[in-house]
């Protein structure tokens, strides 16, 4: 990725999110600056499901975090629907979130424990919704249904009463109850067990049909990130490398960093070729210092002097696909 | 490196015949006592492995597959915890060995890699010392003879500059090299059977590569014996000779790894496999969820244990305990077990799933309405179940 530019931008009036040239930076000690997130661009369409995916470390979830301007853009824009959201007032921001909403990885700790799951689940509506007590208890229980919840036994409960599983569906649920737009998910799925996996991946799906919600998904896990997105962006090191449909993106993996991300994705297959050579550590390098010129070049095996010069451009390289990289594999 | 000089002087003669396993674990019994009651964590387990063979346990957290490697390694320290039955290891009994004998056999025989390579070093020792420190107490080596064999292993584990390393404190080191730090400090005194406790769970997919690699090629080159304990099938397959399959504290199905994913027989390893989203799947494809959650382990029902999940349950399974078994005549022989009534691939599974989807029982549905099932066994059993009861599914439709 390695690289900037907005070639795989769709036009602006045919899209829901429009994020131009995001940077996200932040101080580090001794006078330096940790570029987490440095200039990408991409747009989600309505209804459509954005996979971002990425290792540790290469600003998915900084990225996730800045669509909320839930930290400070250092620069670019982040355009929801005609209104550029980096140019908003706190207080304007507060009401625009009510069209945006995210649920975080972590599901128990993401609930308040002290308080009733029929409090946490209304609470977006006590700030913002309709006034009647009634009919916010009325919302809160169809909520809580549309998420699988039995809202009688669940209402007056606390979150320690509930299973990892149960905890995501809650925040789900609080998430929809305003009925956003767009859900940003980060990593929703990555600490629950396998069987309860499938089920929260399902109800998203779900849901989604149901609520119109456009979804930008976050996650490491390429398998997941396949099943739910419609068109599929691979990060690494702050930088986009790869933007295609999801099918495609994984048929013709266009740039080498998402080939060796799906080489070392380990498939339940016992048949499927197994490839045993170990490498030396090839570790993420510091987004204090990164490499010049394509960020992934220090473990790239194609890379060659003009990865270090230049830094490649996004360009296409098939219908809806779009690399970042002098050298694509396709 | 050969593991027959494994026997360590001050742990009695080891008798171990060349057909002996290296270690049997017989009927393993672990409880936990809480204030809520006895947490059964793992409930009459019995395994046994040979020397340099690879053992993968699957199971979903609170199956009793971690629990299980700690009480085979006696780690299970505190007085709530009771462990019976039997481990037999070398010929020894782990189980009745005084707690300064077993010591002798941590790192030397056995040795665990945790999951979490943040926790599992001392924050406040370099790394150097956290690796002499083993090799020096453990085999007697000097000083200078216990560092050199410290950056041989950090070589062997590919940490780059690897006597810079030594000075490092585990901080300075990303997750991924702290994992190999530790697999350095496991295999230090070259045990004959290594733990490693979802070893990558905590890694990145890249880093989980790498590390899977290096530790399966640390086992085979020694010649070791490992136990991998995961939640991902996806980590076994391929890269372990067996499998067992664990939930609510039993083995439910273990087999040749090869023939467990080619010829499941229990519905929970079957369910498991099936709610796995795969890359080779189209992408919005409906996964076959496993409905509700794994049971309470104070409050198991009677029964199988599986069965208020499992798609294929009848009357039988609620009442009696099914016995692991032969699981028929399938590649695996006699060596492919598997604890069901109704076991996947039979007649009687068939039936039990035709019967269960005509009742429209809801997990059985929501395995029917999975895509990939759709296409092979949920036609026959949907088709079988509108033969057998036609004015249902007429009307249904």
């Amino acid at each position: 990725m390695a690289g900037t530019g907005k070639a795989h931008l769709r036009r602006p009036e045919e899209v829901l999110l429009r994020v131009e040239d995001l940077v996200v930076e932040y101080p580090a000690p001794g006078r330096k600056v940790v570029h987490a997130v440095s200039g990408i661009s991409f747009d989600v369409k309505a209804g459509e499901t954005l996979g971002l995916v990425g290792e540790s470390g290469c600003g998915k979830t900084t990225t996730g975090k800045a669509l909320l301007q839930l930290l400070s853009v250092t620069s670019g824009s982040v355009v929801l629907d005609g209104t550029d959201l980096t140019g908003l007032s706190p207080r304007d921001m507060r009401r625009a979130r009510t069209d945006l909403q995210m649920i975080f990885q972590d599901p128990i700790s993401s609930l308040n424990p002290r308080r009733k799951i029929g409090d946490i689940v209304a609470e977006p509506l006590q700030v913002w919704g309709p006034h009647s007590e009634v009919e916010q208890v009325r919302m809160v229980d169809e909520m809580l249904e549309a998420v699988g919840m039995d809202p009688v036994q669940a209402r007056g409960r606390r979150p320690h009463e509930f299973s990892g599983g149960q905890c995501q569906r809650i925040s789900i649920a609080r998430s929809l109850v305003l009925g956003p737009r767009l859900l940003i998910c980060d990593e929703p799925v990555s600490a629950l067990d396998m069987s309860v996996q499938a089920q929260i991946l399902n109800l998203l799906g779900d849901l989604k049909a149901d609520y119109d919600l456009t979804l930008v998904f976050i996650a490491h896990d390429l398998a997941v990130i396949k099943n739910v997105s419609d068109r599929v962006a691979v990060m690494y090191l702050g930088k986009l490398c790869e933007v295609a449909g999801a099918d495609d993106l994984y048929d013709h993996p266009a740039h080498p960093y998402t080939g060796v991300l799906l080489n070392a994705n380990p498939e339940p297959d016992p048949e499927a070729p197994l490839d045993l050579e170990i490498r030396e550590a090839g570790e993420l390098p510091s987004p204090i210092d990164p490499p010049s010129g394509c960020r992934f070049r220090t473990r790239c095996p194609y890379a060659t002097e003009k990865c270090a010069a230049e830094e490649p451009m996004m360009r296409k390289v098939g219908d809806d696909h779009f690399v970042a990289c002098h050298y694509p594999t396709l | 490196m050969p593991a027959e000089n494994a026997s360590t002087p001050g742990t009695g003669p080891v008798a171990v015949s060349a057909g002996s396993p290296l270690l049997r674990v017989d009927d393993l019994h672990t409880s936990f006592h809480v204030a809520a009651g006895e947490v059964r964590a793992v409930r009459g387990v019995s395994l046994t492995l040979d020397r340099g063979r690879t053992l993968g346990i699957v199971g979903e957290s609170g199956s009793g597959k971690t629990v299980l490697a700690r009480s085979i390694m006696r780690l299970n320290i505190g007085g709530n915890v009771s462990t019976s039955g039997n481990v037999e290891f070398e010929g020894r009994d782990l189980l009745d060995l005084p707690l300064k004998a077993m010591k002798n056999l941590w790192g030397t025989e056995l040795a665990m890699v945790f999951q979490d390579p943040m926790t599992s070093l001392n924050p406040v020792v370099r790394v150097g010392r956290q690796l002499t420190e083993h090799v020096r107490s453990n085999l007697g080596a000097g000083r200078g003879e216990a560092r050199q064999m410290a950056i041989d292993l950090l070589r062997e584990v590919r940490i780059p500059d690897a006597e810079a390393r030594l000075r490092a404190f585990p901080h300075e080191l990303s997750g991924g090299m702290r994992q190999r730090i530790c697999i350095a400090i496991a295999l230090a005194c070259e045990p004959a059977l290594l733990f490693a406790d979802e070893p990558t769970t905590a890694l990145d997919v890249t880093v989980q590569h790498q590390i899977l690699n290096l530790l399966g090629r640390e086992q085979r080159d020694r010649e070791m014996a490992m136990i991998l304990v995961t939640h991902d099938l996806g980590v076994v397959a391929g890269r372990t000779d067996d499998t067992i399959v664990m939930y609510a504290g039993k083995v439910v199905e273990q087999a040749p790894t090869r023939v467990l994913f080619t010829e499941m027989r229990h519905p929970y390893s079957e369910a498991l496999l099936r709610s796995i989203p795969r890359i080779g799947q189209r992408s919005h494809t409906r996964l076959s969820a496993i409905t509700g959650r794994p049971p309470d382990p104070i409050d198991i029902p009677p029964g199988c244990p599986f069965s208020p999940r499992c798609p294929y349950v009848q009357q039988k399974c609620r009442e009696e305990p099914p016995p692991l078994v032969a699981a028929g005549d399938g590649a695996g022989g006699a060596s492919h077990l598997s604890a069901c009534w109704y076991p996947v691939g039979t007649d009687a599974g068939r039936d039990a799933f035709a019967r269960n989807l005509a009742d429209r029982l809801p997990q059985t549905v929501v395995v029917a309405e999975g895509s990939e099932f759709a296409e092979s066994a949920a036609a026959n059993a949907a088709a079988e179940a509108t033969a057998a009861n036609g004015s249902f599914e007429g009307g249904g439709a």
